[in-house]
């Protein structure tokens, strides 16, 4: 017996509700962020990302009171992530009850607030988010690009490249999202997850496209994450936390029951 | 009453509020007189080595905390860097650490294991913890028990009497320490669910 591989819920809050985009559209509302995290909770979920998608900065205090009220009554790691640019939004969220921040677009644009927030705040709660899409055509060497903006800005950074060197700078873990498969409920890319989990030493979690429990499998078998991030899946009732568990257990992976 | 050290490292929330939650009195302490008081301490701390023994140093706290501690012998529970800062010294840094307990921190090294094995470093999430010896903190339900853990250093005691608890990542490390009313894991009670506020009840009840 060892170390379980984890599953997280991931929380994508807009304006105090939880919602879930297909491609990052065409929302649907899942409600209470305190409740949705006390229910994984309860579920018995590893850890909890909760993703700030609000596109204003006027609601970061809402997200504060959010991220305290979960706090205060969901006892496993936290994850919170969404418009983290500054070491003080860090300290800010880590201070509210967050474990772990994720930073993603500010990373990209300026890659020394990586290195600067583990340095300050310790690897150990540093996630870097990745927004991957694939840019090789077919019958090509596989190849990814960093996007931004839900995937609509690509910045000419190889996906591989730029989690190797987020390791460098200091990220503690690596959230991997393919924006291929974001919503599609077609499974995870398997292939840029197998090549960034081989790429670096920290922990990777696979996100993107989870539609039902074999993709979860097939994120850790295939695509050797240490962890697996879904949202849809749990949210609408489709399947809970222990069934998605059971069915890892099945299939010979590690889990914590 | 449980105080809770504020030397500057690390987040002391969810430790109150795992306590709050489980009807425990605690209060985030910073100074020497609040530490006079104190009939239980919980050392938390993250971060690296030499950040988290400076700190402490600078807090002014050291020489009533080993007076309490050591003198009078209040329980003190150490969390993740705070248990490693309980020992001599560490790999991660050159300043000495408590040595309340004899032994150092030691790099997870995986050198001599297969590579197929693919272990992280950090070791991050939940494992497997087994008992040494049986005490208060550690007469928990029989069952298979994980705690959380994120590290990338562990403790090597010296004297085999004060292993509490071990785990298995890559190979066997001990993950919780004891001697007498000093006590230390480095996985994250308050961040463990069930077992995790079953050994801070443990704790608060000693």
């Amino acid at each position: 017996m060892g170390l379980a591989k984890r599953i997280i819920p991931c929380l994508d809050v807009d304006n105090g509700r939880v919602v879930k985009g297909v491609q990052f559209v065409d929302i649907r509302d899942a409600g209470d962020p305190v409740e949705v995290a006390k229910r994984y909770n309860e579920q018995g979920a590893d850890e909890i990302t909760f993703l700030d998608i609000t596109a204003s900065s006027d609601d970061r205090e809402t997200t504060v009171h959010m991220v305290e009220a979960i706090a205060s009554q969901v006892f496993i790691p936290l994850t919170v992530g969404g418009g983290i640019r500054t070491c003080e939004d860090i300290r800010r969220m880590l201070n509210a009850g967050a474990d772990k921040v994720g930073i993603n677009t500010a990373a990209v644009f300026n890659p020394e607030f990586v290195r600067e927030a583990a340095q300050r705040f310790g690897s150990q709660c540093i996630v870097v988010a990745i927004d991957a899409k694939k840019v090789s055509a077919d019958g090509e060497p596989d190849k990814w690009e960093i996007f931004t903006h839900g995937g609509r800005k690509p910045t000419g950074l190889d996906a591989v490249e730029w989690a190797i060197k987020m390791v460098e700078y200091g990220a503690g873990e690596i959230l991997l999202t393919s924006m291929d498969r974001d919503g599609t409920k077609n499974g995870f890319d398997l292939g840029i997850t197998r090549a960034i989990s081989e790429a670096v030493h920290v922990p990777v979690i696979a996100s993107g496209g989870v539609g039902n429990l074999d993709h979860l499998v097939d994120g850790v078998i295939e695509g050797k994450a240490d962890a697996v991030l879904a949202a849809s899946i749990f949210h609408f009732g489709e399947y809970s936390i222990q069934q998605a568990k059971q069915r890892m257990t099945d299939a010979g992976i590690e889990m914590r029951l | 009453m449980i105080s809770i050290i504020d030397y500057g490292v690390g987040n002391l929330g969810s430790v109150k509020n795992m306590l709050k939650y489980l009807g425990i009195e605690s209060k985030i302490i910073t100074t020497t007189e609040e530490l006079s008081s104190a009939d239980k301490i919980i050392l938390p701390g993250v971060g690296s080595w030499d950040n988290g023994v400076a700190k402490l140093k600078d807090s002014g706290l050291l020489s009533v905390l080993n007076q309490r501690v050591l003198t009078d012998k209040v329980p003190v529970l150490g969390i993740c860097l705070g248990m490693q800062i309980l020992l001599d010294c560490s790999e991660e840094g050159e300043l000495p650490g408590l040595g309340w307990i004899p032994g150092k921190v030691k790099k997870f090294d995986f050198s001599q294991t297969l590579k197929e094995n693919n272990l992280r470093i950090p070791h991050m999430g939940w494992n497997v913890t087994h008992n040494v010896k049986k005490t208060q903190l550690t007469q928990l339900i029989d069952v298979e028990t994980r705690y959380y853990f994120v590290h990338s250093y562990y403790a090597e005691v010296i004297n085999k009497e004060h292993e509490l608890m071990t785990c298995h990542y890559g190979y066997e490390f001990t993950c919780a320490i004891h001697k007498e009313n000093i006590w230390g894991v480095q996985f994250h009670p308050e961040k463990s669910h069930k077992f995790g506020m079953a050994l801070i009840k443990s704790f608060s009840e000693l």
